[in-house]
This record gives structure tokens, C-alpha cells and sequence, in this order.
């Protein structure tokens, strides 16, 4: 007991200030969680959400080096999950009333949590066998079939109108509208990720990311240790399909479209292919982003009526914005580096060294 | 006893027979040479033994001596070059392949993945058995990287090594697998003099002290015919000599085929 309470203290001198970030973020969640409007919490809500999605797509993509493509599918499954799991018995007849549930769903309700980690499940076991044969070539594969799966998923989703009601979509699905949900959930997903990365496997990853044939040759099992990432991504993604489906009360197959899937490679892309804070720090950029430039897709007069501001503009400036990042940070906005207290220590010191050489030469200048 | 066999392999790419019929016997604590002119299917026979390729004929045969002392000998022909790496071989490469991106410690912890007897669950969840696990093979790869040099440089990125430190954390690398026979591809490949002589009592000293049997290829001939207790000089995919190596320095074949011509060619 003693000893534990030693560590404990050694560990709290060592990482106190992740310690005091850790309960500032707690309660800056609390207080969000009392006091901001619904616009405002769906909005954190998916910026979790993203984080989570595209975390568990920079475990594939950006720490193994496999390029995947099936966010969307995958999602959806987690979504669909808990749709189906989670809507009232009472209420399905008025939602399936096409064509009635198929009796064995029919009659089943589950807990939130139970349906949520069955969707991460039920995401694991379709990726293990898209990954059965995939992963074992080298190259680019993965990256089609994964693109395919989703959208097939999407197909049969449209198509098994007594499980997923089809193109009508299932709704009344009991909201979550706490922020607790889904950055609980998020905050699980990011320490798991970071414990992971920096453990004997995550090593195992990034080595196959540098070099197969090298990791090989060192003994790492490229097809299990692939799986093993490959799995623990779907399964997160799962999770946060299951949380987006929780979140907007409805699925419908036109929301998984692969389009959705370009979001997360542009957050990981954008924050850096194998960096955890890097992804964080994006997702919240683009969900944010994307709504504070809304302004652009409504009709704007400036005295005169201009026609530019109109519907699509949007996209076009964050186009715009995103070319500009890529231009300037080509590896992400932070590359393989994390958000470590050292690295902004470090960034801080060249930041003051800059402008300090700046000053003094103004100075000289200006004599 | 022998460590390592191979029996008539043979490796065709098409037309082209890289390795014919080649036959050598590595006897455990001995420490071989594989030689030849550029081009001689040296690299090819090395890929063959670690599993990158398989063999269009032949076998390999490997007898590791497992934790009770006793051995057993083992077809690795045709297997995964990860099993290969598991049973005890280990091996560097010719133009390195480090883990760039990642720290010198990273890169010979890497090789530590192997001997992980704990599943990812108690990685992320930390078990005592995963700390205990993680703990003990930084220890064990602190202790490789303070015997090649290298424990100064442990949080570099590798990619910012300089070339012949490099080529001692590709070794340190590969000593991170426990291996029984260690693979070398020309380690002293770019190295100075005085460089390949540090690297020559290095190799000595690595092999008595982790008790490994070692198969180099390697061109520096002043360092070959120092250490090795037997070499196999090769020519076009063929076995043209094999011996001491006062047998094959006195060897006209491999005057003709390896020294005689090539040095002509390089002058």
C-alpha cells in the first residue's frame, strides 16, 4: 500500500502538469456540459466524435502505414448497431412500417453501452475478414477493398429493409445529449491509443510503417501485428459510429457515404499521418472550421447584392485554407511529433529566439 | 554439429539462376565467410536462408538449441522470415534498413517485439506482466546499445546516425533477437581502414561474448581471411570453393574467378 502511494506521488511530481491539464479539461467538459446552447453541444459532440473516428484511422493509416479506407462502412455498422439495438419495442412498428423488423431483432432492446461496444464488435468481426486476405499483400490493396467494403455495406444497408429498414432510415433512436458520452468516450479512446502506441506493439506498428522487410527480418509477423491494428481501429471507429447514431437520434444509409470517409484522411493528413495530439487537434479545426465559414454558403449584401456569396462557397475557401496548411506544414501540422510539454517548451524557446533576432535587427535597422 | 545446412538449393528468377546448387555446412561457433565477385548471388543465398525467398529446390535446414539444451534440426525452407527470426537467426543488411523515423532505442526494441509473451490488452492496460515485459527488454536493448557505442545516441533518430554507426545499430538491432546465428551482410561495406579493423574485433568480441555462430558476406579480404574459419567463395550463382581460408587464397578457381578478374575490373 505504501509502496503504491510512493509511485503514485513519484508519478504526480513527475507528470504534474498533464495531471493539471487533465482536471482543467474535466472541468472545462463540466462546465461546457452545464452551460453551452444545443447548437454549440452538438458541435463539441462531433468534434469528439471525429476525434475518435480519426484517431483510430491514424492507428492504420498513420502509425502501420496501411492505407484504409473504410471509416464510412465501418461506421456504419456501429451506428446501425445501436439503432437497431437501441430504438424502444414499442416504437419500431411505427418506424419499420413497410415491412415489419424481422422477428428475432424485433423484440430485442439493449442498453446504450451493451449496443455501443456491440457495434465496435460487430465492426471487428467484418474487419477481420476484409483483412483476412488483404493484409497479407503489400501495397495499395487494402485500400481498394476497404473503399468497396464501404461502399457495400451501404448497399446492404439500403437493401435489408427489415433489418435496417432500407432507404427510409431508423428513427427515434434515444439521444445521448450529454458531452460526457462522447468525450468519455473519447478520452478512453485517446489514453488507449497513446498506451498502445508507446508499448512493444506500437513500436511493432511504426517499424512496419518504416520498413516490412526490415521488421520482418526482425522477427515482427507483419499479417498479425497488421490485424491487430487493423482490428483496433475498426473497433474504435465502431464506437464512434455507434456515439454518431446516438447523437443524431436517426441513421440513414445516405449519411455513410464514402464522402464521410475523406473527412477523417483530411484530419489525419492534416494533423500529421502518425501523430495523436496532431489528429485532436484537426478534428477540431475541421468540424469547427466547417461550421464557422457557414456564413459563406448564405446570400450576403455589402449595400450592393453581390452574387458570390452563395451555397458551395464554403467548401471552396476551406479548399482554399487546406491548400494553404499542406503548403506550409507538408508533413501535417505536426508530423510524427506530439503535443508533449517538452516539444512547446521547445517551440516556445525558438519562437522567443526568432523574435528576439527580429528586434535586434530591426533595431540595427532602424539606426 | 552443424547449426546451419543447406542442401542443393537452388534459386531461379526466370531464366536466371541466382544460387545453383549450393551446399554449405556452418557448424555451431564457427564463424563463416561467403565471397564472390558482384553479382554472385551472395545477397540471394542470404534471402534464401532468412526466408525472403523460397527456394525453387533445395532445403535448409536450421537446428537451434531451444531453452533445455537440446536441439532439434528444423526445415526452415520456405518459412516466414518472422518464424525464421523467431527460431534464431537474425541478420543485417547490405544498404541498411533501419527504422529511420524512429529513436535508436526504438529501432533495437523493435527487435525485442518477439519475445512479448503478453497480448496488446495488457499493453494498453499495462498488466504487471507487460511492465515487467517492457522494463526488461529496454533494459536488455540499453545493455546491446552500451556494448556497440551507441547508449549515448539512444534517443537520436536513427536516420540521423552517421553512416558507420548505422551499420553498429543494425548489429545491435539484430543481437535484440537472441539470435543463434547472426547474418551479416557486408558490415564493413563503406568503412575506412581503420573502421573495418574496429569492426573486426567488434564482430570477435560480439561472437564470444553471446555465444553466436556468425555467417558474413563481406569483400574487405583482409578482414575475412583474419576471422573466418571457413569460406565459401561463390561465382555466378555456383559454390567454386570452399574451405580454409589458406585453401582458398591458395585456390587457382578462385584466384581466376574472384581476385584475378575483379581486382583487374576495380582497377
Amino acid at each position: 500500500m505504501n509502496e503504491t502511494q510512493n509511485n503514485l506521488g513519484a508519478y504526480l511530481k513527475l507528470h504534474w502538469k498533464t495531471a493539471v491539464f487533465l482536471v482543467v479539461l474535466l472541468i472545462g467538459i463540466g462546465l461546457a456540459d452545464i452551460f453551452v446552447d444545443s447548437y454549440m453541444r452538438r458541435l463539441l459532440n462531433l468534434c469528439a466524435i471525429y476525434v475518435i473516428v480519426s484517431l483510430a484511422m491514424n492507428l492504420v493509416n498513420g502509425f502501420t502505414g496501411q492505407f484504409s479506407l473504410g471509416q464510412a462502412g465501418f461506421m456504419a455498422i456501429g451506428a446501425y448497431t445501436v439503432a437497431i439495438f437501441t430504438v424502444p419495442v414499442e416504437s419500431r412498428a411505427a418506424i419499420f412500417y413497410l415491412e415489419p423488423m424481422a422477428p428475432f431483432l424485433a423484440n430485442i432492446q439493449l442498453p446504450f453501452v451493451v449496443a455501443l461496444i456491440l457495434g465496435g464488435l460487430a465492426s471487428v468481426v467484418v474487419a477481420f475478414f476484409i483483412g483476412s486476405p488483404c493484409l497479407r499483400l503489400r501495397g495499395d490493396y487494402l485500400a481498394i477493398a476497404t473503399l468497396g467494403f464501404s461502399e457495400i455495406i451501404r448497399i446492404i444497408f439500403t437493401n435489408t429493409q427489415s433489418i435496417t429498414n432500407g432507404a427510409l432510415g431508423i428513427k427515434s433512436i434515444p439521444t445521448i445529449s450529454s458531452l460526457w458520452w462522447t468525450y468519455g468516450t473519447a478520452l478512453l479512446v485517446i489514453i488507449a491509443t497513446i498506451l498502445l502506441v508507446y508499448s512493444s506493439y506500437g513500436r511493432a506498428f511504426k517499424a512496419i510503417r518504416e520498413d516490412e522487410i526490415a521488421a520482418e527480418a526482425m522477427g515482427v509477423g507483419l499479417f498479425k501485428t497488421k490485424m491487430t491494428s487493423f482490428l483496433i481501429g475498426a473497433f474504435f471507429t465502431g464506437i464512434g459510429g455507434g456515439l454518431f447514431a446516438a447523437l443524431l437520434g436517426t441513421v440513414d444509409p445516405k449519411q455513410f457515404y464514402f464522402t464521410l470517409t475523406y473527412n477523417f484522411l483530411l484530419i489525419i493528413v492534416l494533423g500529421g499521418m502518425g501523430s495523436i495530439s496532431g489528429t485532436i487537434i484537426a478534428s477540431f479545426l475541421v468540424t469547427l472550421g466547417q461550421e464557422a465559414l457557414r456564413f459563406l454558403d448564405e446570400p450576403m449584401a455589402f449595400g450592393l447584392d453581390l452574387p458570390i456569396f452563395r451555397p458551395g462557397l464554403r467548401m471552396v475557401v476551406f479548399s482554399f485554407l487546406l491548400m494553404i496548411i499542406v503548403l506550409f506544414y507538408r508533413k501535417g501540422l505536426m508530423g510524427t511529433n506530439e503535443l508533449t510539454w517538452d516539444f512547446m517548451a521547445q517551440k516556445f524557446q525558438s519562437i522567443k529566439k526568432k523574435l528576439s533576432r527580429k528586434k535586434t535587427s530591426t533595431e540595427g535597422g532602424g539606426k | 554439429m552443424s547449426l546451419l545446412r543447406t542442401e542443393n538449393v537452388i534459386m531461379q528468377f526466370g531464366g536466371v539462376v541466382a544460387v545453383n546448387d549450393l551446399n554449405i555446412d556452418i557448424k555451431k561457433g564457427e564463424l563463416a565467410a561467403l565471397i564472390g565477385p558482384n553479382g554472385a548471388g551472395k545477397t540471394t543465398a542470404f534471402n534464401v536462408i532468412t526466408g525472403v525467398y523460397t527456394p525453387t529446390s533445395g532445403k535448409v535446414l536450421f537446428t537451434p538449441t531451444d531453452k533445455n539444451g537440446t536441439t532439434t534440426e528444423i526445415d526452415i525452407t520456405g518459412k516466414k522470415p518472422d518464424k525464421i527470426t523467431t527460431l534464431g537467426v537474425a541478420r543485417t543488411f547490405q544498404n541498411i534498413r533501419l527504422f529511420k523515423e524512429l529513436s535508436v532505442l526504438e529501432n533495437v526494441q523493435v527487435a525485442t517485439h518477439l519475445n512479448t509473451d503478453y497480448s496488446f490488452l495488457s499493453a494498453i492496460m499495462r498488466t504487471p506482466k507487460a511492465r515487467k515485459g517492457e522494463a526488461q527488454a529496454k533494459a536488455d536493448c540499453e545493455f546491446l546499445l552500451e556494448r556497440l557505442g551507441l547508449i549515448d545516441l539512444k534517443n537520436e533518430k536513427a536516420s540521423s546516425l552517421p553512416y558507420g554507426q548505422q551499420r553498429h545499430l543494425e548489429i545491435a538491432r539484430a543481437l535484440a533477437t537472441k539470435p543463434q546465428l547472426l547474418l551479416l551482410d557486408e558490415p564493413a561495406a563503406g568503412m575506412n581502414p581503420q573502421e573495418t579493423d574496429e569492426l573486426t574485433d567488434l564482430i570477435f568480441k560480439l561472437k564470444t561474448d553471446f555465444d553466436l555462430t556468425i555467417f558474413m558476406i563481406e569483400h574487405h579480404m583482409d578482414l575475412v581471411m583474419e576471422i573466418s574459419d571457413h569460406i565459401y567463395v561463390l561465382d555466378f550463382g555456383c559454390t567454386i570453393a570452399k574451405g580454409t581460408p589458406d585453401e582458398v587464397q591458395n585456390n587457382p578457381k578462385v584466384i581466376e574467378a574472384y581476385l584475378g578478374v575483379d581486382a583487374d575490373v576495380e582497377d
